[in-house]
C-alpha cells in the first residue's frame, strides 16, 4: 500500500493513496469528473479533454485524467471556468457528429449523449458542411462509422493492451484522423467485440444488434456464459423472448470489462432453426414427433424395466448442465437406477490434482490470483484459444504490475510476446520442459500454475511436487473446457467419486467402459455427444438422451427429449478456478424444458423419492474441508481437452452462426 | 551564397562562417576557431559548462524561450539510463527560415554546441531530428558528421579526453507537429507524431525512455561562442534575461527580406526599415506577425518595441522561432488569418479534441467568412471558438492556432466587418506583385 | 522487394544509428528514403518494411497515413510543390499556385496526364525570407515569379 495523500476537491477533504488520478480520487467522495478518453485499466490519454478541472496554482485548466493526487493539491470541478470548458469540449465533439441518435444503436446508452445531456450546450453553433464518411463494415461482426466516432482511443487500447492483439490503430491525421483495421478494410483478430462494448458512443456497432431495437425496449439479464470453464458474466439483451445481444457493458461478472467472441455472440445457438422442440420417439426405426407425456411415460416405463430385472444402465452426464442438475442426475442414478455406471467427458485431471494437494485448499487458485499473483506458469494450454478471460487477466496483470509469464507450450501462444521465459514441448514432454525452469521459478516470490490436459494422472502428482519443491507459495489452477466442467466432477458425475469427491462403495464404469459394454441394456445421455467419434458396442440399448439439436448421439437414441439451455433455467455453475455462480434465465423455447425438470418428471413417473437438490451443502462440505480424492481415481477415466479454440465450443459450437461466419484461422495472429 | 546581403547592422556572432568559402567543411570551421570551444568544454566539469550557459541568458530559440542552462540542469545526474541530445531541426512554423541556415552554412558549429551539451548532461549520442523537405541539409550534415568522427571531434573517444559522443541525422517527412518536442520524440522513435503526456518531460524521460536535453539548432548553435568567450561576454551582446543574438527572418512585404543577426533587444520598426530596407512601393506598414505565425499580430503602432521575449510578452505577443512576418497596408487580415488556420487544420495531429475540431471549425468559418458569406455573429464565433481552444488542448498547437485568431479578431474587427453581407474582399483588387528574381 | 544498393546501404545504416532493440525508430526515413526510389509507399513496400523492422504493417500504414510527404499514390517526376503559406502568401504564393495549375491544366495534388509534372499546395518551405518559394522534388526555388517558373518548366520538360 502505497503512502497516503490529502487533498481538496470542491472543499471536500479527500484521502488517497499516493498516484492516484484526481478523477478518481474524486469518485472517492461521490464527485464525478466527466471523461471519454479515461478507461480504468488502460493507459492514459487526456485527448477528449473533458476532464478539465482547475488546481490552484496552475494557470491552467489540468486534466484530471492524467494528474496524480498530491498532498496539499486544491482541485475544484465545478467553477464556471469548469462548466464553460466541458460545454466547449462537448460542442466541439458534436461539431462533426452525425446527431443520428434516433437511430443509432447507442441511443439511450451513449455517454456523449448522457455528457451532453449533463453538461453540454443547448443549441449548435457549427453552420459548417459536415465530413461525411461512409460506414463500413470490418468483419463479419463489427462495424464501424467514422463520423460517430470521438477519438477516444478507448478501442485501439482494449485491443493491444486488453486483448494483446493490436487490430486497431488511428490512421491519416488532423480531423480526418480515423480508426481503421489490420488489415487494411477488414479485420483480423479474435472478433471478440471489446472494441464495441469499450465505444462510448456509436461508431463502432455488432452485427448481431445493429438496428433491431432500442436499449430500453430489451431486458438486460446478467447470466453465465454457457462456453468455455472461465465463467465470464455476459449480460443478455433479450427482446421479445429473443437474445438479441450478450455484453458485459456494466462490467459485473469476475471478467470485469471482458468479454470473448463467444460470450457475446455465440447466443444464437438458442433460437436456431434445428432446435428440438418436442420430444422424439422411435417407431419402426424413425424418430417421430411425440408428446412429452408419451415420451416420458415411456422412458420410465423402459427404465423401471430394466430396473426391476436387474438391467445393466449407463449415465453420461453433462459439461453444460447446472451442479442442481448434475446432483439430481448422479443420485437419480445411484439411488434411483441403482447403478455406480456415471461418468462425463472429463478434459482436465482436477481429482488427480485434489488427490496430489491433500487437502490444501489454499493451494487452489481463484480467478483474482491470476491478476494479483506475482509469476504464473502456463502448461499445455493455449490460453488465448482456450481460456480467454484467463488470458485477458495474465496479461492485465503482467500489464499493471509486471507479473512474470513462463510459457510451456507446444506451439507459440500470444503469451510468448510478454512471457519472461518460454519452452516448447513435444507432446508427453511438458511436465519436464516445466520443471527445466526451476531455477527462474525458485527465485519468484510466488507463483499459480496453469496446466492442461497434457499433464494428468502421475503427472499431476509429479507438478505438484514440484511445486512443493520451489519453496515458495504455489497455486493451481486445473484448466479444464466447458462452463460447468468443474461442476460436473464436483457434484460427483464420475464412477468412483461422489459428490464432495467422496470415494463411492462400488464404483462403477467410466465413459468408455459404458460404451464398450456389449451387455449395457439403457444408456442415458444427458446433454453430451458421446458417440461423436465413438461407437456404442450394446446394439441394443434403450439409448435416452437429453439434448438442444439432434446430435449424432441423439440421431441414435430411442427417445430424445428436448432440454433447454443454460440461458434458459436457473441453477449454478462452477468455473475453472472452482467459483460457483447463478444463472438467470434469459428466455424460453417452446417445447424445450430445462433437465432438472425432465429428471424431476420422470423421477416421479417412476416413484422415486429423490428430494430437492442439496449443492448448498455439498459446496458448504467442500469448502469447509478440501475433499481428497483417492490417488487412483482420475486414471479410471479419460481425461482429454476437447481442444476448442476461441471459434469452436464443442458441439454446441456447431449451432452458432457466428462462429462459423467468422473468417479467422484460430491463433492465427501469432502464428 | 548566403540567400540574402547581410547588414551593416548585423553582430554576427552565429552567423560569422556564413559567406565564407566552403563554410561548412571542417577545414574551413578550424581555420576560425571551430572545435576550439570543445576543446575547452573537455577541461571544464559538466557543472562548470551548465554554469556558463546559464550565465549567457541563452534562452531556448524554439519558441518558448525557456533558459537553456536550466534546461540542461534538468538532467538527472545519476541516471542508470543513457542520456541522449536531441537538435530540433523541424523548423516548422509559417515564418521560419533559420535553422536551415545554420545547418547549410555551419554544420559542425551545430556539432560541436550538440558535443558540449552531451559533456554537461553525460550523454554519448545526439540526434540532429530534421524536417523530411530539407533533404539537402541533411546530406550537409551527415557529411560534417562523418568529417568531425573521421578527425576525432565525434567517435568513442574525442581528442583523446575519453569522452565518447555521436552524432546521428534523421529525417522527418512532412508534420509541423513533429516540431512540437515530444511529438518529435515520437517520431524519432518511429512513430506517429502525436505529441506524450507530461510529466515526465524529456529531460527526465525523452528519447528512448532516457534523459533527454531537446534544443533548437540554434540554442546548440549558441553554444560553441559561450564557451569559447564566456557566458557574460554573450548575455552583454542582449538585453538582461535575454542574452546574446538571435537570428530574425525577415519575410513579407519587405524590399530586404532576409534572415540577419541582430541582438535582443533589437527595436523592430529600425528592423523593419533599416535592415529590412522598409516596405516596397512606399505602402504604410499595417500589422507585423513577430515570432512566427502563432504569435499575436501587432499592429503598426505597436510595433515600436524591443524584439526579445520579455518585452513581447509584455504587448501580449512571442518572440516565438524569431519569424518576423511584415503585412503593408493592402493586406487582407482575414486572409491572412484564413491562411494561418488553414495551416494549423491541416496540421493539427488530431489527437486532442479541441484541436482537432477547433481548427478544423475555424478554417471552414474563415473560409466562409472571406468568401463573403459570414455573419455579424460570425465575428464574434472566430473569436469564441478560438478562446475555447485556447489553454484546453494536450499540447501547446491549440495555443498556437488560437492565438493569432483570437488577435487578428480583436485588433483589426473592422476589416472582418468589411468582409460582411455578402460583399467581396475589399483588397481583392489590390493582388500582390510577384518581386522579381 | 528489392532495394538499390545505395538505399541499402542508407538503411543499414539507419538501423545502426539507434539503441539496441530500438530499430523500428528507423521507420519514418526509411518510409521516405524507399518512396524516393519507388515513387510511392505502396502496400509491397509497407509490408517489407514492417518486416524489416518487426512490425505489424497496419502499424506501419498508421504512421505513413500521418505524414504528408509520405503518399500511396506516385506523383509526377517533377513534384513541384508551392507553398503558399503566410509569408508567401503576402509575396504571390497563392497566384503562383493558380498560374502553375493553369499552365500545366492539372489542379492541385494531380499529375499530368504524361506523367512528368505534378503540382501540391505545401505549408510553410522554411524559405519564407525568399517568398514565394517552391521546391521541384528535393530542390528549392525562391523567389519564384510565375515566368521564372514558366521557364523551369519549359526546361525540365525539354528534357524529355
Ligand atoms: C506545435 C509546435 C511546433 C514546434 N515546432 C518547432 C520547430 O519546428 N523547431 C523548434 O526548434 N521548436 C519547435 N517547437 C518548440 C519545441 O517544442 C521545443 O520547445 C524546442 O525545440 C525546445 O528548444 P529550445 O528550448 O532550444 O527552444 C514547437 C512547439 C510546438 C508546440
Ligand atoms: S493540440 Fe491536440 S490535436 Fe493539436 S497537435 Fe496538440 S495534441 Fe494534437
Ligand atoms: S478523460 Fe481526461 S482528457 Fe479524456
Amino acid at each position: 500500500m502505497s503512502k497516503l495523500v490529502r487533498l481538496e476537491i470542491d472543499g471536500k477533504p479527500v484521502e488517497v493513496p499516493a498516484g492516484t488520478l484526481v478523477i478518481n480520487a474524486a469518485k472517492t467522495v461521490g464527485i464525478e469528473i466527466p471523461a471519454f478518453c479515461y478507461y480504468d485499466g488502460l493507459t492514459l490519454q487526456g485527448a477528449c479533454r473533458m476532464c478539465l478541472v482547475e488546481v490552484e496554482k496552475s494557470p491552467k485548466l489540468v486534466t484530471a485524467c492524467t494528474l496524480a493526487a498530491a498532498e496539499g493539491m486544491v482541485v475544484r470541478t465545478q467553477t464556471p471556468q469548469v462548466v464553460q470548458a466541458r460545454k466547449a469540449m462537448l460542442e466541439f465533439l458534436l461539431t462533426n457528429h452525425p446527431l443520428d441518435c434516433p437511430v443509432c444503436d447507442k441511443g439511450g446508452e451513449c455517454e456523449l449523449q448522457d455528457l451532453t445531456f449533463r453538461y453540454g450546450l443547448g443549441e449548435s453553433r457549427f453552420l459548417e458542411t459536415k465530413v461525411h464518411v461512409p460506414e463500413k463494415q470490418w468483419s463479419a461482426v463489427v462495424y464501424y462509422d467514422a463520423p460517430r466516432c470521438i477519438l477516444c482511443y478507448r478501442c485501439v487500447r482494449i485491443c493491444k493492451e486488453g486483448m494483446g492483439v493490436s487490430a486497431l490503430a488511428v490512421v491519416s491525421r488532423a480531423v480526418d484522423s480515423e480508426i481503421a483495421p489490420n488489415m487494411g478494410d477488414h479485420l483480423y483478430c479474435d472478433e471478440c467485440g471489446m472494441c464495441i462494448d469499450i465505444c462510448p458512443v456509436g461508431a463502432l456497432t455488432s452485427q448481431d444488434y445493429r438496428y433491431q431495437t432500442r436499449p430500453w425496449e430489451m431486458k438486460h439479464v446478467g447470466t453465465i456464459c454457457t462456453h468455455c470453464a472461465d465463467g465470464c458474466t455476459t449480460t443478455l439483451g433479450v427482446y421479445n423472448n429473443r437474445v438479441i445481444r450478450g455484453n458485459n457493458h456494466d462490467r459485473t461478472g469476475l471478467n470485469g470489462e471482458f468479454l470473448c467472441v463467444k460470450g457475446r455472440y455465440a447466443h444464437d445457438f438458442i433460437a436456431h432453426s434445428e432446435r428440438l422442440k418436442c420430444p422424439l420417439m422411435r417407431v419402426d426405426g424413425k424418430l417421430v414427433e411425440v408428446s412429452w407425456s408419451q415420451a416420458l411415460a415411456e422412458v420410465a416405463a423402459r427404465f423401471g424395466g430394466i430396473r426391476s430385472r436387474g438391467g445393466k444402465f449407463g449415465v453420461i452426464g453433462s459439461t453444460r448442465t447446472t451442479n442442481e442438475e448434475n446432483w439430481y442426475l448422479q443420485k437419480f442414478a445411484r439411488e434411483g437406477l441403482g447403478t455406480g455406471n456415471i461418468d462425463h467427458h472429463r478434459s482436465g485431471d482436477v481429482i488427480s490434482l485434489l488427490s496430489a494437494l491433500k487437502g490444501r485448499a489454499d493451494a487452489l487458485a481463484a480467478t483474482s490470483d491470476l491478476y494479483e499473483r506475482k509469476a504464473a506458469l502456463v502448461i499445455g494450454s493455449d490460453l488465448a484459444q482456450q481460456h480467454p478471460l484467463v488470458a485477458f487477466q495474465l496479461r492485465a496483470n503482467w500489464r499493471h504490475h509486471e507479473s512474470h509469464i513462463y510459457t510451456v507450450t507446444r506451439g507459440p501462444v500470444r503469451e510468448d510476446a510478454y512471457s519472461r521465459l518460454r519452452v516448447r514441448a513435444e507432446a508427453g514432454r511438458e511436465l519436464a520442459a516445466a520443471k527445466s525452469l526451476r531455477q527462474a521459478l525458485q527465485a519468484e516470490p510466488e507463483l499459480l500454475i496453469l496446466f492442461g490436459d497434457c499433464v494428468r494422472g502421475a503427472a499431476v502428482h509429479e507438478l505438484v511436487e514440484f511445486g512443493d519443491s520451489l519453496g515458495i507459495p504455489v497455486r493451481y489452477i486445473c484448466l479444464v473446457d466447458y462452463v460447468n466442467s468443474r461442476g460436473a466432477m464436483d457434484m460427483g458425475l464420475t464412477p468412483g467419486l461422489l459428490p464432495g469427491y467422496q470415494p463411492a462403495a462400488a464404483p462403477g464404469l467410466d465413459l468408455a467402459g459404458m460404451l464398450a459394454a456389449a451387455d449395457l441394456d439403457a444408456l442415458w445421455v444427458v446433454g453430451a455427444n458421446p458417440l461423436k467419434n465413438a461407437a456404442l458396442a450394446a446394439e441394443r440399448a434403450f439409448v435416452v438422451v437429453q439434448d438442444l439439436f439432434l446430435t449424432e448421439t441423439a440421431a441414435r437414441a430411442d427417445i430424445v427429449l428436448p432440454a433447454a439451455c443454460a440461458y434458459e433455467k436457473t441453477g449454478t455453475v462452477t468455473n475453472v478456478c472452482g467459483e460457483v455462480q447463478r444463472l438467470s434465465r434469459a428466455v424460453t423455447t417452446m417445447g424445450a424444458k430445462p433437465d432438472l425438470e425432465i429428471f424431476r418428471s420422470l423421477a416421479a413417473r417412476m416413484g422415486l423419492d429423490l428430494g430437492e437438490p442439496e449443492t448448498d451443502r455439498v459446496y458448504a462440505e467442500m469448502r469447509r474441508q478440501l475433499p481428497v480424492p483417492a490417488a487412483g481415481e482420475a486414471a479410471r477415466g479419460v481425461v482429454a481437452s476437447a481442444g476448442d479454440t476461441l471459434f469452436t465450443s464443442g458441439t454446441l459450437g456447431r449451432y452458432c452462426g457466428v462462429l462459423r461466419n467468422v473468417r479467422e484461422a484460430p491463433g492465427g495472429l501469432y502464428q | 551564397m548566403p540567400y540574402n546581403e547581410p547588414s551593416p547592422l548585423e553582430v554576427k556572432v552565429l552567423t560569422r562562417r556564413f559567406g565564407l568559402a566552403d563554410s561548412a567543411s571542417l577545414d574551413t570551421y578550424l581555420a576560425t576557431g571551430g572545435y576550439e570551444a570543445l576543446k575547452k568544454a573537455l577541461g571544464m566539469t559538466p557543472g562548470e559548462i551548465i554554469e556558463e550557459v546559464k550565465l549567457s541568458n541563452l534562452r531556448g530559440r524554439g519558441g518558448a524561450g525557456f533558459p537553456a542552462g536550466t534546461k540542461w540542469g534538468f538532467v538527472p545526474r545519476d541516471s542508470a539510463r543513457p542520456k541522449y541530445v536531441v537538435a530540433n531541426g523541424d523548423e516548422g512554423e509559417p515564418g521560419t527560415c533559420k535553422d536551415r541556415l545554420l545547418m547549410e552554412y555551419d554544420p559542425h558549429q551545430l556539432i560541436e554546441g550538440m558535443a558540449i551539451a552531451g559533456l554537461a548532461v553525460g550523454a554519448h549520442a545526439g540526434y540532429i531530428y530534421v524536417r523530411g523537405e530539407f533533404r539537402y541539409i541533411i546530406r550537409i550534415l551527415e557529411r560534417a558528421v562523418e568529417e568531425a568522427r573521421g578527425r576525432g571531434y565525434l567517435g568513442g573517444n574525442i581528442l583523446g579526453s575519453g569522452f565518447g559522443f555521436e552524432v546521428y541525422v534523421q529525417s522527418g517527412a512532412g508534420s509541423y507537429e513533429c516540431g512540437e518536442e515530444s511529438a518529435l520524440l515520437e517520431s524519432l522513435e518511429g512513430r506517429r507524431g502525436v505529441p506524450r503526456i507530461r510529466p515526465p518531460f524529456p529531460a527526465v524521460s525523452g528519447a528512448f525512455q532516457s534523459p533527454t536535453v531537446l534544443n533548437n539548432i540554434e540554442t546548440y548553435s549558441a553554444v560553441p561562442a559561450i564557451i569559447r568567450e564566456g557566458g557574460a561576454a554573450f548575455a552583454a551582446l542582449g538585453t538582461p534575461r535575454n542574452g546574446g543574438t538571435r537570428l530574425f527572418c525577415l519575410s513579407g512585404h519587405l524590399n530586404k527580406p532576409g534572415v540577419y543577426e541582430l541582438p535582443m533587444g533589437f527595436n523592430l520598426l529600425r528592423m523593419i526599415h533599416e535592415v529590412g530596407g522598409g516596405i516596397p512601393g512606399g505602402k504604410r506598414l499595417k500589422a507585423v506577425i513577430p515570432g512566427g505565425s502563432s504569435c499575436p499580430v501587432l499592429k503598426a503602432e505597436e510595433c515600436d518595441i524591443a524584439m526579445d521575449f520579455d518585452s513581447l510578452a509584455k504587448a501580449k505577443s512571442m518572440l516565438g522561432s524569431g519569424g518576423v512576418v511584415v503585412m503593408d497596408e493592402d493586406t487582407c487580415m482575414v486572409q491572412a488569418a484564413r491562411r494561418i488556420m488553414e495551416f494549423y487544420a491541416h496540421e493539427s495531429c488530431g489527437w486532442c479534441v479541441p484541436c482537432r475540431e477547433g481548427t478544423n471549425w475555424l478554417r471552414r468559418l474563415l473560409r466562409r467568412f472571406h468568401a463573403g458569406e459570414g455573419s455579424r455573429s460570425d465575428i464574434d464565433l472566430i473569436g469564441d471558438v478560438a478562446r475555447n481552444i485556447l489553454g484546453r488542448t494536450f499540447c501547446p498547437l491549440g495555443d498556437a492556432a488560437a492565438m493569432p485568431t483570437i488577435a487578428f479578431v480583436e485588433k483589426f474587427r473592422d476589416e472582418f466587418e468589411a468582409h460582411l453581407e455578402g460583399r467581396p474582399c475589399p483588397f481583392e483588387g489590390r493582388r500582390r506583385e510577384v518581386p522579381a528574381p | 522487394m528489392t532495394f538499390s544498393p545505395e538505399l541499402e546501404a542508407r538503411f543499414e545504416k539507419l538501423l545502426k544509428s539507434y539503441p539496441e532493440g530500438r530499430e523500428s525508430s528507423a521507420l519514418v526515413p526509411m518510409l521516405l528514403y524507399a518512396q524516393d526510389e519507388i515513387g510511392a509507399v505502396t502496400p509491397e513496400l509497407v509490408e517489407e518494411v514492417a518486416r524489416r523492422l518487426r512490425l505489424t504493417p497496419a502499424a506501419v500504414e498508421s504512421v505513413v497515413s500521418y505524414y504528408s510527404m509520405l503518399r500511396k499514390h506516385p506523383v509526377g517526376k517533377y513534384h513541384i510543390q508551392i507553398c503558399t503559406n503566410i509569408s508567401c502568401q503576402l509575396t504571390g504564393g497563392e497566384e503562383l499556385f493558380e498560374h502553375a495549375c493553369r499552365k500545366l491544366g492539372i489542379g492541385n495534388r494531380e499529375v499530368t496526364p504524361d506523367g512528368l509534372f505534378s503540382i501540391e499546395e505545401v505549408e510553410c518551405l522554411g524559405a519564407c525570407s525568399w517568398a514565394p518559394a517552391i521546391e521541384v522534388n528535393y530542390d528549392y526555388h525562391h523567389k519564384v515569379t510565375p515566368e521564372a517558373l514558366d521557364r523551369l518548366i519549359d526546361s525540365l520538360r525539354k528534357l524529355h
